[in-house]
C-alpha cells in the first residue's frame, strides 16, 4: 500500500484529469475556431498557427481534434457501458437458467467470443444503420461476449458456492440473490473489465468512423478526422497523424489507468517485490561468487572416500563445490565447499533435511545448474576428466555419455509431447553413434531390464499413458541407454508410494549390479539411503557433516545430527506410547548460517566452542575405514539420541 | 484396447463446427429481416418505382414466408448461390470470386509472417533471457511488443503510410498491383498479432525451459538445436497456437480495416461499400464467408494442436 502514490501514478492521474477536462471544456473554448471557415487557408500543412494543418474548408484541424475529444470520449463511454451491460446480463443468464439451457448458453457465449468482434459489429451496423448510434450499438454488441464470458465464469464460481445454495433453500429469490450475494462478490474483476472495455471502445470507435460507418458529417470524432486526413496523406500528413497521435495518447492513458486500477485491487500480492529483488540480485550475482570459500580445512575427499575399495580412479570426484543463489539484495550460499568422491560401481547416498543443499550438490556436480545459480569448485572430475575445464563440445560428450539423471518427479521427467521411443533413443544416438534401429533395440532391452511390460508398445506411447512408477522406471531405463558410469538419482522415490518406491529402488539396484553403474542417490529418507547405499554422506546447512559406511550408520554414527536423524525414524521396536522423536527446531536458512557449527543451536551436546568455531570435516577413527565427521563433540556409543530412542536404554 | 482419441475429437469438433456454421448462417440470414422498414426500399432509395421494388423483392424471395426464405437461403448456399446484389445487379458469388483471392492472399501472408517471425522471435528471446539474463533485452522486448499491441490496425496502417509511403516514398500505399504493394498492408495487418504471439511464445518458452523434463533432456547433453526444437518447442507451441487461432480470427476482421486504408481490392473494402449502400445480400455473403474462414481456421489450429500434443485431444471439452 505504501507505493500507492508513485510519481508515475500521479502523472497518470493528472493526464486522465486533463483528458476529461478537455472533453468537458474543449468544445466551449475551441468550438468557434474549429468551425471558423478560412477560405485563404485551405488544406494547409502543419504550421505554428495550424499545428495539424487545415481541412478543405480551411478549418483548423488542431482545434477540431481538441473539440472532438468530447464526442470521442462520450461515444466510447456509451459503447463500453452498453456493451458491459449486455455482457453482464448475458453472462448471468446461465446462472438463472436450468441445467440444459445453461450449457447451451455457455456454448453460445463461447462461440461469440471466438467470433471476430469486428464482423459482429459490421452485421449489427448493417441492421441498425450507419451513424453514431449504429456504431455504438454495433461495438457494444462486439464487446459484450468478453464481458459475458468473464461474468459467466465468475458468477459460476460464486453461484455454485454453498451460501448461494443455502440461500436458495431458504427461499431467497433470484433478484435479491444476485444483488446481495453474487454481484458484490464478483464486482472487482468486473470493474476492471469495464475499464478494459472503455479503452477498447476508445480505440475501436475511430475505426468505424474511419471506415465511414460511424460518426457522420457535420459531426466529427477523432476517427472521422483521421479518415479524412488519410485521403490527403501526401499533401498534409499531419492532418491524419495529428488525430492518430491523440488517439494513441488517449488509449495509452486509459490502458494505463486500467492497469493501475488492477494493481490497486491486487495490491496485497506479496510476490511482486520479491521477484523484482531476485531479478536485481540475479544481475549482480556473478560478482560475489566466492563469498564463503574460506573453509579449506576439509580433508581432501579422494584420500578417504575410496578407503574400502581398491584405489581405482573415482567416477566422480568433487572438491570444494560451492553454489550461490541470488537472494534479496545479496546472495545466499546453500552449498558451501562440499568434497566427496564416488568409486566405480559404488552406491553413495546423500541424506539431509530439505534445504540442506543435497539436491543442489548433485545437480551442480552434474553441471545442470543454470543462471542465476553460480557454481564454483576446485575440481569436478568425471571419469578422471576435469568437467568444468573442458571445451564445451567435449564436456557435453563426456557428460552425455558418462552421467545420467533421474529426477524427483517421474510425472514431469518425461516430455509430455514426445513418444517414449524418441526420448529413450535420442541420447544413445547422440552419444553412442547408434542408428535408429540400434538405439531402439537398446531402449527395448533397457525397458525389459526395468521390468516394464509390453516394451514394444510402450515405445509408441506418450508419457501420460504410463503409470507413475512405470514412468520413473522408464526414466531410469532412459538414463541407462547410454551405459553411463554414474546415475544421479535426485529423490527418485519421494513422489511415489511405498510399494512403487520399492520397485524403483529395485530397478536402480539392477542397473547398478548389471552394468556396474555407480549411483548417487539423494534422499531425505535415512531408511531408503541406509538400505540402498554402501556409503552415506550426511549434509547439513550446505556442508557434509558426516561420511560413513551405510552398514555402520545405525550402530556407529557419531555426529549428533546423524544420530538425531536416525532416532527420528520409527521402527518396529519403537515404544508406541511415547511420542515420535523429532529434531527440535528447524534447519537454518542459508542466510542465517554463522561462524560456528550450523547444527549447534539444535544440538544437545553443543558447547561454547561450537558456537564460535566451525568444526572441520576430518577423518574419524581408522583412516582406512573412510569415515569423516565434522563435530567438536562426536558421540560414541550405540545408536542415536539418548532422549529419543527408548531401545537404547535397554541396550546400554 | 483404448479408443483412438481422434475419433471423439473428430465427432466433437465436427458437431461444434456445424453448430457454429448454423448460427452464422442464421445470423446473416436474419440481418436483412431485422432491418427496420423495407430493406429493398432502403437500398433502392425513395425515388425507385413501386414496381421495381416489388420486382426486386420477388427476386430476393422477400415476399415469401420466413421459413420458405430460409429454405431458399440455405439451399442457395449449398449450391454456391449467394443471391444477387441489390445495387450492382450481379450475382454475389461473382463478387466473392473476384474479391476473395486478394483478401485470402493478404490474410495468409500476414498469418504466415506472424507465425514464422513471432514464434521463433519469442522463443529465441526466451532462451536468451532465461534465468534473468540479459535484462536489457527482456525489457526492450516487453516495451517493443507492448507498444505494437496497443496501436490498433488503422493507426498502424496510417503510421506506415506516413513513414514508408509518404516520407521515405519507398513503397506503394494503394492497390495490389506489385509485390512491393503487399509489404505495408501485410505489415499493418500482422503487427498486433505478431507482437501478441511473440509475447506468448516467450512466456510459454520460459515456462517450458523451467520444466523438469527439460532439465532431464539437458542432462542428455543433446545438441542445442535438437534440445530446443524437439523438447521445448512442441510444448511451448500448444498455448501459443491456441492464441494464434483466436488472433487469426481477429486478423480476418482486421483485413476490413487494412483493405480500406490501402485501397486493397478485396472483400474488406467491398463490405464497407456494401454497408454504406445498404446492399444487404453482399454484406450477408461477405460476413458469412469471413466468418466461415475463421471457424475453419480454428478447426485447423485444433487439429495441429492434437498432432503436437495428443493430450489436447482429450483435455479439450
Amino acid at each position: 500500500m505504501r507505493r500507492m502514490l508513485t510519481p508515475g501514478r500521479l502523472l497518470l492521474v493528472a493526464a486522465l484529469l486533463a483528458l476529461l477536462a478537455l472533453a468537458a471544456f474543449g468544445p466551449l473554448i475551441w468550438d468557434d475556431r474549429a468551425e471558423a471557415l478560412d477560405t485563404v487557408a485551405l488544406q494547409q500543412g502543419a504550421s505554428w498557427s495550424h499545428p495539424f494543418g487545415t481541412d478543405e474548408l480551411g478549418r483548423d484541424l488542431f482545434a477540431r481534434t481538441l473539440v472532438a475529444t468530447r464526442t470521442s470520449l462520450l461515444l466510447a463511454a456509451a459503447t463500453a457501458g452498453l456493451g458491459f451491460a449486455f455482457g453482464v446480463a448475458l453472462g448471468l443468464l446461465p446462472l438463472l437458467a436450468g441445467p440444459r439451457l445453461r450449457s447451451a448458453l455457455a456454448t453460445t457465449i463461447n462461440l461469440l467470443v471466438a467470433f471476430p468482434g469486428l464482423l459482429l459489429a459490421l452485421l449489427v451496423a448493417t441492421i441498425v444503420g450507419i451513424g453514431s448510434k449504429g456504431a455504438v450499438i454495433a461495438l457494444a454488441v462486439a464487446l459484450a461476449p468478453q464481458c459475458a464470458r468473464l461474468t459467466q465464469t465468475l458468477a459460476g464460481s460464486v453461484g455454485g458456492s454453498e451460501f448461494v445454495a443455502a440461500s436458495r433453500v431458504v427461499g431467497v429469490r433470484w433478484p435479491r440473490l444476485l444483488g446481495r450475494h453474487v454481484l458484490p462478490n464478483i464486482a472487482p474483476p468486473l470493474v476492471l473489465q469495464l475499464a478494459a472495455s472503455l479503452s477498447a471502445a476508445l480505440l475501436a470507435l475511430p475505426a468505424l468512423s474511419f471506415l465511414g460507418l460511424g460518426v457522420q458529417p457535420p459531426d466529427y470524432d477523432w476517427g472521422r478526422l483521421l479518415g479524412d486526413g488519410l485521403d490527403r496523406m501526401y499533401v498534409t500528413p499531419m492532418a491524419a497523424l495529428g488525430p492518430g497521435i491523440v488517439i494513441v495518447l488517449a488509449g495509452v492513458i486509459f490502458n494505463a489507468t486500467g492497469d493501475m486500477l488492477a494493481a490497486a485491487l491486487a495490491s496485497e500480492r506479496p510476490d511482486r517485490g520479491r521477484r523484482r529483488r531476485a531479478r536485481r540480485a540475479a544481475a549482480a550475482g556473478p560478482a560475489v561468487a566466492t563469498a564463503d570459500a574460506g573453509g579449506r580445512d576439509e580433508v581432501a575427499a579422494g584420500a578417504s572416500a575410496d578407503g574400502g575399495r581398491a584405489a581405482a580412479e573415482p567416477v566422480l570426484r568433487v572438491e570444494q563445490l560451492q553454489v550461490a543463489l541470488p537472494d534479496g539484495d545479496g546472495e545466499v550460499v546453500p552449498v558451501r565447499g562440499v568434497s566427496f568422491a564416488i568409486a566405480p560401481g559404488e552406491r553413495v547416498g546423500i541424506v539431509g533435511e530439505s534445504g540442506s543443499g543435497k539436491s543442489l550438490t548433485a545437480l551442480a556436480a552434474a553441471e545442470l545448474l543454470d543462471a542465476p545459480a553460480v557454481v564454483t569448485a576446485e575440481t569436478v572430475a568425471l571419469d578422471g576428466e576435469p568437467v568444468r575445464e573442458l571445451p564445451r563440445r567435449r564436456r557435453d560428450a563426456l557428460l552425455g555419455r558418462a552421467l545420467a539423471l533421474v529426477p524427483q518427479d517421474p510425472l514431469s521427467a518425461l516430455n509430455p509431447a514426445l513418444r517414449i521411443g524418441g526420448q529413450l533413443t535420442e541420447a544413445a544416438r547422440a552419444h553412442r553413434g547408434l542408428d535408429r534401429e540400434q538405439a531402439r533395440a537398446v531402449a527395448l532391452e533397457r525397458l525389459e531390464e526395468m521390468r516394464i511390460d509390453r516394451p514394444q508398445q510402450r515405445l509408441r506411447q506418450h508419457p501420460h499413458e504410463l503409470s507413475g512408477g512405470m514412468r520413473q522406471r522408464a526414466v531410469i531405463a532412459m538414463g541407462m541407454t547410454v551405459e553411463p558410469r554414474l546415475l544421479v538419482a535426485d529423490e527418485p522415490t519421494t513422489a511415489l508410494d511405498v510399494a512403487v518406491e520399492r520397485e524403483v529402488l529395485r530397478a536402480l539396484r539392477a542397473a547398478n549390479e548389471r552394468d556396474g553403474t555407480a549411483v548417487l542417490l539423494i534422499s531425505h529418507d535415512v531408511g531408503v539411503v541406509g538400505g540402498f547405499c554402501e556409503r552415506v554422506l550426511v549434509m547439513y546447512a550446505g556442508r557434509i557433516v558426516e561420511e560413513l559406511p551405510a552398514a555402520e550408520m545405525r550402530e556407529r554414527a557419531v555426529h549428533p545430527y546423524t544420530r538425531a536423524l536416525l532416532a527420528a525414524v520409527p521402527d518396529m521396536a519403537i515404544d508406541r506410547d511415547r511420542p515420535l522423536a523429532t529434531i527440535p527446531g528447524r534447519p537454518p536458512h542459508p542466510r542465517e548460517v554463522g561462524a560456528g557449527c550450523a547444527f549447534a543451536a539444535r544440538c544437545a551436546h553443543a558447547s561454547a566452542r561450537c558456537a564460535e568455531a566451525r568444526p572441520p570435516l576430518r577423518a574419524h577413527g581408522d583412516p582406512a575405514a573412510g569415515r569423516r565427521v565434522a563435530c567438536w563433540h562426536p558421540q560414541e556409543g550405540v545408536t542415536a539420541d539418548t532422549a529419543a530412542a527408548p531401545a537404547e536404554e535397554e541396550r546400554s | 484396447m483404448r479408443r483412438n482419441p481422434w475419433i471423439g475429437f473428430a465427432i466433437r469438433r465436427t458437431l461444434l463446427l456445424l453448430v457454429s456454421l448454423g448460427v452464422l448462417v442464421t445470423a446473416t440470414f436474419m440481418t436483412v429481416h431485422l432491418v427496420p422498414g423495407d430493406p429493398v426500399r432502403a437500398a433502392l432509395g425513395p425515388s425507385a418505382s413501386p414496381q421495381l421494388v416489388a420486382q426486386r423483392k420477388a427476386a430476393l424471395h422477400l415476399d415469401e414466408s420466413l421459413p420458405a426464405q430460409f429454405g431458399h437461403y440455405v439451399s442457395g448456399l449449398a449450391r454456391g448461390d449467394f443471391g444477387e446484389s441489390i445495387g450492382a445487379r450481379r450475382a454475389v458469388s461473382d463478387i466473392l470470386s473476384e474479391r476473395l483471392p486478394a483478401t485470402a492472399r493478404l490474410a495468409a501472408l500476414a498469418f504466415a509472417a506472424c507465425l514464422l517471425l513471432a514464434v521463433p522471435l519469442g522463443a529465441l528471446v526466451a532462451i536468451a533471457t532465461r534465468g534473468g539474463r540479459r535484462r536489457g533485452l527482456a525489457a526492450g522486448f516487453s516495451v517493443g511488443t507492448g507498444v505494437l499491441i496497443s496501436v490498433p490496425e488503422y493507426l498502424c496502417a496510417a503510421g506506415l503510410v506516413a513513414i514508408f509511403g509518404v516520407t521515405l516514398a519507398w513503397l506503394p500505399i494503394a492497390g495490389a498491383d506489385s509485390a512491393s504493394a503487399y509489404v505495408l498492408p501485410v505489415a499493418a495487418l500482422a503487427a498486433v498479432p505478431l507482437a501478441t504471439l511473440a509475447r506468448m511464445s516467450r512466456v510459454e518458452t520460459l515456462r517450458v525451459l523451467d520444466q523438469e523434463y527439460v532439465r532431464v533432456a539437458r542432462s542428455k547433453r543433446l545438441p542445442a538445436v535438437r534440445l530446443h526444437l524437439r523438447h521445448v518447442l512442441p510444448n511451448a507451441l500448444t498455448a501459443t497456437l491456441t492464441i494464434g487461432g483466436v488472433l487469426f480470427g481477429a486478423m480476418i476482421a482486421g483485413t476490413v480495416i487494412v483493405e480500406n486504408v490501402f485501397a486493397w481490392p478485396g472483400l474488406g473494402s467491398t463490405v464497407v461499400d456494401a454497408i454504406v449502400q445498404k446492399d444487404y445480400p453482399v454484406v450477408q455473403a461477405i460476413v458469412l464467408v469471413l466468418g466461415a474462414i475463421t471457424l475453419l481456421a480454428n478447426l485447423v489450429v485444433d487439429v495441429v494442436l492434437g498432432l503436437l500434443d495428443p493430450r489436447s485431444l482429450i483435455r479439450e471439452s
